[in-house]
Protein backbone atom coordinates (compact mmCIF):
# COMPACT_ATOMS: atom_id res chain seq x y z
CA UNK A 1 0.00 0.00 0.00
CA UNK A 2 1.67 3.19 -1.14
CA UNK A 3 1.17 6.16 -3.41
CA UNK A 4 0.69 3.78 -6.34
CA UNK A 5 -2.74 2.96 -4.90
CA UNK A 6 -3.77 6.63 -5.08
CA UNK A 7 -2.40 6.83 -8.59
CA UNK A 8 -4.52 3.84 -9.68
CA UNK A 9 -7.63 5.33 -8.02
CA UNK A 10 -7.17 8.65 -9.79
CA UNK A 11 -6.59 6.91 -13.13
CA UNK A 12 -10.08 5.47 -12.70
CA UNK A 13 -11.47 8.97 -12.06
CA UNK A 14 -9.90 10.25 -15.27
CA UNK A 15 -12.38 8.35 -17.43
CA UNK A 16 -15.40 10.27 -16.10
CA UNK A 17 -13.85 13.72 -15.94
CA UNK A 18 -14.21 16.73 -18.18
CA UNK A 19 -11.17 18.08 -20.05
CA UNK A 20 -10.32 20.44 -17.20
CA UNK A 21 -10.71 17.54 -14.76
CA UNK A 22 -8.12 15.57 -16.73
CA UNK A 23 -5.71 18.49 -16.58
CA UNK A 24 -6.30 18.58 -12.80
CA UNK A 25 -5.45 14.86 -12.53
CA UNK A 26 -2.26 15.41 -14.56
CA UNK A 27 -1.22 18.35 -12.35
CA UNK A 28 -1.85 16.32 -9.18
CA UNK A 29 0.12 13.32 -10.50
CA UNK A 30 3.10 15.11 -11.90
CA UNK A 31 3.54 18.38 -10.03
CA UNK A 32 2.35 17.23 -6.62
CA UNK A 33 2.57 13.48 -6.14
CA UNK A 34 5.71 12.87 -8.21
CA UNK A 35 7.52 15.92 -6.78
CA UNK A 36 6.54 14.76 -3.28
CA UNK A 37 7.92 11.25 -3.78
CA UNK A 38 11.12 11.97 -5.71
CA UNK A 39 12.20 15.24 -4.11
CA UNK A 40 10.30 16.55 -1.10
CA UNK A 41 10.31 13.36 1.02
CA UNK A 42 14.12 13.25 1.04
CA UNK A 43 14.46 16.84 2.22
CA UNK A 44 12.44 16.19 5.37
CA UNK A 45 13.82 12.67 5.90
CA UNK A 46 16.29 13.46 8.70
CA UNK A 47 14.65 16.64 9.97
CA UNK A 48 14.67 15.52 13.59
CA UNK A 49 18.22 14.16 13.56
CA UNK A 50 19.55 17.31 11.95
CA UNK A 51 17.63 19.66 14.25
CA UNK A 52 20.38 20.95 16.56
CA UNK A 53 20.14 23.05 19.72
CA UNK A 54 23.00 24.93 21.31
CA UNK A 55 22.71 23.02 24.57
CA UNK A 56 23.77 19.70 26.10
CA UNK A 57 20.68 19.41 28.34
CA UNK A 58 19.03 16.02 27.61
CA UNK A 59 15.46 16.31 26.35
CA UNK A 60 15.73 19.96 25.35
CA UNK A 61 16.09 19.24 21.63
CA UNK A 62 13.16 16.82 21.60
CA UNK A 63 10.89 19.24 23.42
CA UNK A 64 11.83 22.19 21.20
CA UNK A 65 11.39 20.19 17.99
CA UNK A 66 7.97 19.04 19.14
CA UNK A 67 6.99 22.62 20.03
CA UNK A 68 8.00 24.13 16.70
CA UNK A 69 6.86 21.22 14.47
CA UNK A 70 3.64 19.81 16.00
CA UNK A 71 2.91 18.14 12.64
CA UNK A 72 5.76 18.03 10.15
CA UNK A 73 5.32 19.85 6.81
CA UNK A 74 5.78 16.63 4.90
CA UNK A 75 3.04 14.82 6.80
CA UNK A 76 0.61 17.71 6.27
CA UNK A 77 1.53 17.63 2.58
CA UNK A 78 0.76 13.89 2.38
CA UNK A 79 -2.56 14.36 4.19
CA UNK A 80 -3.45 17.19 1.83
CA UNK A 81 -2.73 15.01 -1.22
CA UNK A 82 -4.90 12.19 0.10
CA UNK A 83 -7.80 14.41 1.21
CA UNK A 84 -7.84 16.41 -2.00
CA UNK A 85 -7.87 13.31 -4.22
CA UNK A 86 -10.61 11.50 -2.32
CA UNK A 87 -13.76 13.51 -3.29
CA UNK A 88 -13.24 12.33 -6.88
CA UNK A 89 -14.20 8.86 -5.66
CA UNK A 90 -17.77 10.10 -5.14
CA UNK A 91 -18.06 10.31 -8.93
CA UNK A 92 -16.62 6.81 -9.42
CA UNK A 93 -19.06 5.38 -6.87
CA UNK A 94 -22.04 7.13 -8.49
CA UNK A 95 -21.10 5.78 -11.94
CA UNK A 96 -20.70 2.28 -10.47
CA UNK A 97 -24.12 2.67 -8.83
CA UNK A 98 -25.64 3.64 -12.19
CA UNK A 99 -24.03 0.66 -13.94
CA UNK A 100 -25.32 -1.63 -11.17
CA UNK A 101 -28.84 -0.28 -11.58
CA UNK A 102 -28.74 -0.91 -15.31
CA UNK A 103 -27.55 -4.46 -14.68
CA UNK A 104 -30.27 -5.00 -12.08
CA UNK A 105 -33.07 -3.70 -14.33
CA UNK A 106 -31.52 -5.46 -17.35
CA UNK A 107 -32.20 -2.50 -19.63
CA UNK A 108 -30.65 0.83 -20.58
CA UNK A 109 -31.64 3.47 -18.04
CA UNK A 110 -29.13 6.15 -19.00
CA UNK A 111 -27.76 7.43 -22.30
CA UNK A 112 -24.35 6.47 -20.90
CA UNK A 113 -23.59 5.80 -17.19
CA UNK A 114 -20.52 8.06 -17.40
CA UNK A 115 -22.38 11.07 -18.89
CA UNK A 116 -22.31 14.06 -16.56
CA UNK A 117 -26.00 14.91 -16.24
CA UNK A 118 -28.76 14.73 -13.66
CA UNK A 119 -27.67 13.17 -10.38
CA UNK A 120 -24.11 12.61 -11.56
CA UNK A 121 -23.78 16.32 -12.28
CA UNK A 122 -24.72 17.10 -8.66
CA UNK A 123 -22.20 14.53 -7.42
CA UNK A 124 -19.51 15.96 -9.70
CA UNK A 125 -20.19 19.52 -8.56
CA UNK A 126 -20.16 18.39 -4.90
CA UNK A 127 -16.80 16.68 -5.41
CA UNK A 128 -15.40 19.88 -6.98
CA UNK A 129 -16.64 22.02 -4.08
CA UNK A 130 -15.20 19.55 -1.55
CA UNK A 131 -11.85 19.44 -3.34
CA UNK A 132 -11.59 23.24 -3.42
CA UNK A 133 -12.70 23.52 0.22
CA UNK A 134 -10.13 20.98 1.39
CA UNK A 135 -7.33 22.69 -0.54
CA UNK A 136 -8.16 26.00 1.11
CA UNK A 137 -8.44 24.37 4.55
CA UNK A 138 -4.98 22.84 4.25
CA UNK A 139 -3.41 26.05 2.97
CA UNK A 140 -4.89 27.94 5.92
CA UNK A 141 -3.68 25.19 8.27
CA UNK A 142 -0.13 25.45 6.91
CA UNK A 143 -0.26 29.23 7.24
CA UNK A 144 -1.57 29.19 10.82
CA UNK A 145 0.68 26.38 12.12
CA UNK A 146 3.89 27.80 10.73
CA UNK A 147 3.28 31.56 10.78
CA UNK A 148 3.24 31.93 7.03
CA UNK A 149 5.15 29.70 4.64
CA UNK A 150 8.58 30.65 5.90
CA UNK A 151 11.02 28.24 7.47
CA UNK A 152 13.44 30.11 9.76
CA UNK A 153 17.09 29.15 10.17
CA UNK A 154 17.03 29.66 13.95
CA UNK A 155 14.26 29.32 16.49
CA UNK A 156 14.55 30.45 20.10
CA UNK A 157 13.24 27.91 22.58
CA UNK A 158 12.71 28.29 26.34
CA UNK A 159 10.52 25.32 27.26
CA UNK A 160 11.44 23.12 30.21
CA UNK A 161 13.86 21.29 30.47
CA UNK A 162 15.82 23.86 28.43
CA UNK A 163 17.45 26.26 30.90
CA UNK A 164 16.80 29.88 29.77
CA UNK A 165 16.46 30.58 26.04
CA UNK A 166 18.28 28.27 23.69
CA UNK A 167 19.10 28.69 19.98
CA UNK A 168 17.89 25.79 17.86
CA UNK A 169 18.90 25.41 14.23
CA UNK A 170 16.67 23.88 11.58
CA UNK A 171 18.29 21.86 8.79
CA UNK A 172 17.91 22.89 5.09
CA UNK A 173 15.50 25.79 5.76
CA UNK A 174 15.93 27.41 2.34
CA UNK A 175 15.28 24.17 0.45
CA UNK A 176 12.22 23.49 2.63
CA UNK A 177 10.90 26.98 1.99
CA UNK A 178 11.36 26.62 -1.80
CA UNK A 179 9.37 23.39 -1.82
CA UNK A 180 6.70 24.86 0.45
CA UNK A 181 6.21 27.70 -2.02
CA UNK A 182 6.04 25.10 -4.80
CA UNK A 183 3.32 23.30 -2.80
CA UNK A 184 1.37 26.54 -2.37
CA UNK A 185 1.69 27.38 -6.08
CA UNK A 186 0.42 23.96 -7.19
CA UNK A 187 -2.42 24.08 -4.63
CA UNK A 188 -3.48 27.47 -5.98
CA UNK A 189 -3.29 26.14 -9.55
CA UNK A 190 -5.51 23.21 -8.55
CA UNK A 191 -7.99 25.60 -6.87
CA UNK A 192 -8.14 27.68 -10.07
CA UNK A 193 -8.69 24.52 -12.17
CA UNK A 194 -11.46 23.31 -9.86
CA UNK A 195 -13.22 26.69 -9.89
CA UNK A 196 -12.94 26.89 -13.71
CA UNK A 197 -14.40 23.40 -14.05
CA UNK A 198 -17.23 24.33 -11.65
CA UNK A 199 -18.05 27.51 -13.62
CA UNK A 200 -17.85 25.65 -16.94
CA UNK A 201 -20.24 22.89 -15.83
CA UNK A 202 -22.71 25.30 -14.21
CA UNK A 203 -22.66 27.55 -17.29
CA UNK A 204 -22.99 24.65 -19.74
CA UNK A 205 -25.95 23.10 -17.95
CA UNK A 206 -27.70 26.43 -17.34
CA UNK A 207 -27.53 27.12 -21.09
CA UNK A 208 -28.84 23.61 -21.79
CA UNK A 209 -31.78 24.08 -19.35
CA UNK A 210 -32.56 27.52 -20.71
CA UNK A 211 -32.55 26.27 -24.31
CA UNK A 212 -34.83 23.34 -23.41
CA UNK A 213 -37.32 25.68 -21.73
CA UNK A 214 -37.17 28.11 -24.66
CA UNK A 215 -37.82 25.31 -27.17
CA UNK A 216 -40.74 24.05 -25.05
CA UNK A 217 -42.23 27.55 -24.88
CA UNK A 218 -41.90 27.96 -28.65
CA UNK A 219 -43.75 24.67 -29.16
CA UNK B 1 4.42 6.26 -7.53
CA UNK B 2 7.87 7.21 -8.75
CA UNK B 3 9.81 7.72 -11.96
CA UNK B 4 8.26 4.50 -13.32
CA UNK B 5 4.87 6.22 -13.51
CA UNK B 6 6.36 9.09 -15.48
CA UNK B 7 7.99 6.54 -17.76
CA UNK B 8 4.62 4.82 -18.30
CA UNK B 9 2.99 8.14 -19.23
CA UNK B 10 5.81 9.23 -21.54
CA UNK B 11 6.04 5.81 -23.16
CA UNK B 12 2.58 6.47 -24.57
CA UNK B 13 3.83 9.69 -26.16
CA UNK B 14 6.60 7.75 -27.91
CA UNK B 15 4.17 6.38 -30.50
CA UNK B 16 3.36 9.85 -31.84
CA UNK B 17 6.88 11.26 -31.84
CA UNK B 18 9.27 11.75 -34.72
CA UNK B 19 12.44 9.59 -34.82
CA UNK B 20 14.47 12.34 -33.19
CA UNK B 21 11.77 12.58 -30.51
CA UNK B 22 12.13 8.85 -29.84
CA UNK B 23 15.89 9.22 -29.49
CA UNK B 24 15.34 12.14 -27.09
CA UNK B 25 13.01 10.03 -24.96
CA UNK B 26 15.55 7.20 -24.84
CA UNK B 27 18.34 9.58 -23.81
CA UNK B 28 16.05 11.05 -21.16
CA UNK B 29 15.15 7.68 -19.67
CA UNK B 30 18.54 6.02 -19.78
CA UNK B 31 21.08 8.78 -19.36
CA UNK B 32 19.17 11.10 -17.10
CA UNK B 33 16.38 9.46 -15.08
CA UNK B 34 18.14 6.12 -14.66
CA UNK B 35 21.49 7.71 -13.80
CA UNK B 36 19.72 9.99 -11.32
CA UNK B 37 18.01 7.09 -9.58
CA UNK B 38 20.78 4.47 -9.52
CA UNK B 39 23.85 6.65 -9.10
CA UNK B 40 23.39 10.33 -8.41
CA UNK B 41 20.98 9.84 -5.50
CA UNK B 42 23.58 7.68 -3.71
CA UNK B 43 26.34 10.21 -4.25
CA UNK B 44 24.25 13.02 -2.77
CA UNK B 45 22.57 10.76 -0.21
CA UNK B 46 24.81 11.65 2.72
CA UNK B 47 25.41 15.25 1.75
CA UNK B 48 24.43 16.90 5.00
CA UNK B 49 25.58 14.16 7.34
CA UNK B 50 29.05 14.22 5.85
CA UNK B 51 29.27 18.00 5.51
CA UNK B 52 31.81 18.69 8.23
CA UNK B 53 32.82 22.05 9.69
CA UNK B 54 35.90 22.75 11.71
CA UNK B 55 34.02 23.94 14.76
CA UNK B 56 32.14 22.50 17.72
CA UNK B 57 29.65 25.38 17.74
CA UNK B 58 26.16 23.81 17.53
CA UNK B 59 24.13 25.07 14.60
CA UNK B 60 27.11 26.31 12.60
CA UNK B 61 27.11 23.27 10.29
CA UNK B 62 23.36 23.54 9.61
CA UNK B 63 23.58 27.22 8.82
CA UNK B 64 26.66 26.89 6.59
CA UNK B 65 25.15 23.96 4.69
CA UNK B 66 21.98 25.93 4.11
CA UNK B 67 23.97 28.97 2.98
CA UNK B 68 26.09 27.11 0.41
CA UNK B 69 23.39 24.67 -0.82
CA UNK B 70 20.06 26.54 -0.83
CA UNK B 71 18.64 23.76 -2.97
CA UNK B 72 20.45 20.49 -3.50
CA UNK B 73 21.67 19.46 -6.99
CA UNK B 74 19.67 16.29 -6.81
CA UNK B 75 16.39 18.13 -6.17
CA UNK B 76 17.11 20.61 -8.96
CA UNK B 77 17.72 17.72 -11.36
CA UNK B 78 14.52 16.01 -10.29
CA UNK B 79 12.56 19.24 -10.90
CA UNK B 80 14.37 19.76 -14.23
CA UNK B 81 13.45 16.26 -15.40
CA UNK B 82 9.82 16.71 -14.36
CA UNK B 83 9.48 20.09 -16.07
CA UNK B 84 11.28 18.95 -19.21
CA UNK B 85 9.09 15.83 -19.53
CA UNK B 86 5.81 17.63 -19.01
CA UNK B 87 5.44 19.39 -22.41
CA UNK B 88 5.29 15.94 -24.04
CA UNK B 89 1.99 15.52 -22.22
CA UNK B 90 0.51 18.35 -24.29
CA UNK B 91 0.96 16.11 -27.32
CA UNK B 92 -0.54 13.12 -25.50
CA UNK B 93 -3.56 15.22 -24.47
CA UNK B 94 -4.03 16.51 -28.04
CA UNK B 95 -3.93 12.96 -29.45
CA UNK B 96 -6.35 11.75 -26.75
CA UNK B 97 -8.70 14.65 -27.57
CA UNK B 98 -8.56 13.83 -31.33
CA UNK B 99 -9.35 10.18 -30.60
CA UNK B 100 -12.17 11.19 -28.26
CA UNK B 101 -13.69 13.36 -31.01
CA UNK B 102 -13.51 10.50 -33.51
CA UNK B 103 -15.16 8.14 -30.99
CA UNK B 104 -17.92 10.70 -30.42
CA UNK B 105 -18.53 10.89 -34.16
CA UNK B 106 -18.65 7.08 -34.27
CA UNK B 107 -21.23 7.06 -31.48
CA UNK B 108 -23.29 9.62 -33.38
CA UNK B 109 -23.58 7.28 -36.31
CA UNK B 110 -20.63 7.86 -38.60
CA UNK B 111 -18.94 4.69 -39.83
CA UNK B 112 -15.48 4.42 -38.31
CA UNK B 113 -13.63 1.18 -37.66
CA UNK B 114 -12.88 1.01 -33.92
CA UNK B 115 -9.89 -1.27 -34.32
CA UNK B 116 -8.36 0.97 -36.94
CA UNK B 117 -8.95 3.96 -34.66
CA UNK B 118 -7.01 2.34 -31.82
CA UNK B 119 -3.98 1.45 -33.94
CA UNK B 120 -4.05 4.52 -36.14
CA UNK B 121 -0.74 6.35 -36.45
CA UNK B 122 -1.48 9.99 -35.97
CA UNK B 123 0.48 12.16 -38.39
CA UNK B 124 2.04 15.34 -37.16
CA UNK B 125 0.25 17.92 -39.21
CA UNK B 126 -2.24 20.75 -38.76
CA UNK B 127 -3.07 21.59 -35.15
CA UNK B 128 -0.97 18.68 -33.86
CA UNK B 129 2.09 20.17 -35.59
CA UNK B 130 1.60 23.37 -33.60
CA UNK B 131 1.12 21.46 -30.34
CA UNK B 132 4.20 19.33 -31.01
CA UNK B 133 6.36 22.32 -31.95
CA UNK B 134 5.19 24.26 -28.88
CA UNK B 135 6.07 21.31 -26.66
CA UNK B 136 9.60 21.19 -28.09
CA UNK B 137 9.93 24.95 -27.63
CA UNK B 138 8.87 24.71 -23.96
CA UNK B 139 11.28 21.83 -23.41
CA UNK B 140 14.13 23.97 -24.73
CA UNK B 141 13.13 26.88 -22.53
CA UNK B 142 12.96 24.72 -19.38
CA UNK B 143 16.32 23.08 -20.11
CA UNK B 144 17.97 26.45 -20.63
CA UNK B 145 16.38 27.96 -17.52
CA UNK B 146 17.51 25.11 -15.29
CA UNK B 147 21.04 25.13 -16.67
CA UNK B 148 21.21 28.84 -15.98
CA UNK B 149 19.82 28.37 -12.44
CA UNK B 150 22.52 25.75 -11.75
CA UNK B 151 25.24 28.01 -13.07
CA UNK B 152 23.96 31.03 -11.13
CA UNK B 153 23.38 29.22 -7.84
CA UNK B 154 26.62 27.30 -7.68
CA UNK B 155 29.02 29.72 -9.39
CA UNK B 156 29.80 27.37 -12.22
CA UNK B 157 29.58 23.60 -12.28
CA UNK B 158 32.43 22.64 -10.01
CA UNK B 159 31.91 21.40 -6.47
CA UNK B 160 34.57 22.87 -4.15
CA UNK B 161 36.32 20.73 -1.51
CA UNK B 162 36.36 23.51 1.02
CA UNK B 163 34.03 26.42 1.67
CA UNK B 164 34.67 29.23 4.13
CA UNK B 165 31.67 30.16 6.20
CA UNK B 166 31.11 33.06 8.59
CA UNK B 167 27.33 33.01 8.99
CA UNK B 168 26.03 33.34 12.54
CA UNK B 169 26.39 31.38 14.91
CA UNK B 170 29.79 30.35 13.52
CA UNK B 171 32.47 32.24 15.41
CA UNK B 172 34.74 34.04 12.89
CA UNK B 173 35.43 32.23 9.62
CA UNK B 174 35.09 28.46 9.70
CA UNK B 175 36.34 25.86 7.20
CA UNK B 176 33.63 23.49 6.02
CA UNK B 177 34.34 20.42 3.92
CA UNK B 178 31.97 19.09 1.31
CA UNK B 179 31.65 15.31 1.03
CA UNK B 180 32.70 13.60 -2.26
CA UNK B 181 33.37 16.80 -4.23
CA UNK B 182 35.12 15.09 -7.14
CA UNK B 183 32.38 12.50 -7.63
CA UNK B 184 29.77 15.24 -7.44
CA UNK B 185 31.64 17.37 -9.99
CA UNK B 186 31.88 14.34 -12.31
CA UNK B 187 28.15 13.71 -12.13
CA UNK B 188 27.34 17.40 -12.51
CA UNK B 189 29.41 17.59 -15.68
CA UNK B 190 27.85 14.34 -16.94
CA UNK B 191 24.31 15.65 -16.38
CA UNK B 192 25.29 18.93 -17.98
CA UNK B 193 26.65 17.11 -21.05
CA UNK B 194 23.48 15.04 -21.39
CA UNK B 195 21.36 18.21 -21.03
CA UNK B 196 23.40 19.67 -23.86
CA UNK B 197 22.76 16.58 -26.00
CA UNK B 198 19.03 16.83 -25.26
CA UNK B 199 19.02 20.52 -26.22
CA UNK B 200 20.77 19.62 -29.50
CA UNK B 201 18.24 16.86 -30.22
CA UNK B 202 15.34 19.23 -29.50
CA UNK B 203 16.82 21.91 -31.81
CA UNK B 204 17.34 19.30 -34.54
CA UNK B 205 13.75 18.10 -34.14
CA UNK B 206 12.46 21.68 -34.29
CA UNK B 207 14.43 22.35 -37.51
CA UNK B 208 13.20 19.07 -39.01
CA UNK B 209 9.56 19.93 -38.28
CA UNK B 210 9.90 23.45 -39.69
CA UNK B 211 11.62 22.14 -42.83
CA UNK B 212 8.96 19.45 -43.24
CA UNK B 213 6.17 22.03 -43.20
CA UNK B 214 8.11 24.37 -45.55
CA UNK B 215 8.84 21.62 -48.13
CA UNK B 216 5.20 20.51 -47.96
CA UNK B 217 4.06 24.09 -48.60
CA UNK B 218 6.51 24.50 -51.48
CA UNK B 219 5.29 21.19 -53.02
CA UNK B 220 1.69 22.45 -52.81
CA UNK B 221 2.36 25.80 -54.53
CA UNK B 222 3.18 25.12 -58.19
Amino acid sequence: MSWGFLRDLLSGVNKYSTGIGRIWVAVVFIFRLLVYVVAAENIWKYEHDEFECNIKQPGCENVCFDHFFPVSHIRLWALQLIMVSTPSLLVVFHVAYRENREKHHKRRLYRSPGDIDGGLLCTYLTSLILKTGLEIVFLVLFYKLYNGFKVPRVVKCDISPCPNTVDCFISKPTEKMIFLYFLVATSCLCIVLNLSELSYLVFKHSIKCYLKRYIKRCQ
Amino acid sequence: MDWGSLQAVLGGVNKHSTSIGKIWLTVLFIFRIMILVVAAERVWGDEQQDFVCNTLQPGCRNVCYDHFFPISHIRLWALQLIFVSTPALLVAMHVAYTRHEKKRRFRNGEKIDIEELKNEKIHIRGALWWTYTSSIFFRLVFEAVFMYVFYYMYDGYQMPRLVKCDAWPCPNVVDCFVSRPTEKTTFTIFMLAVSGICITLNLAELCYLVMKICTKDSKKTP
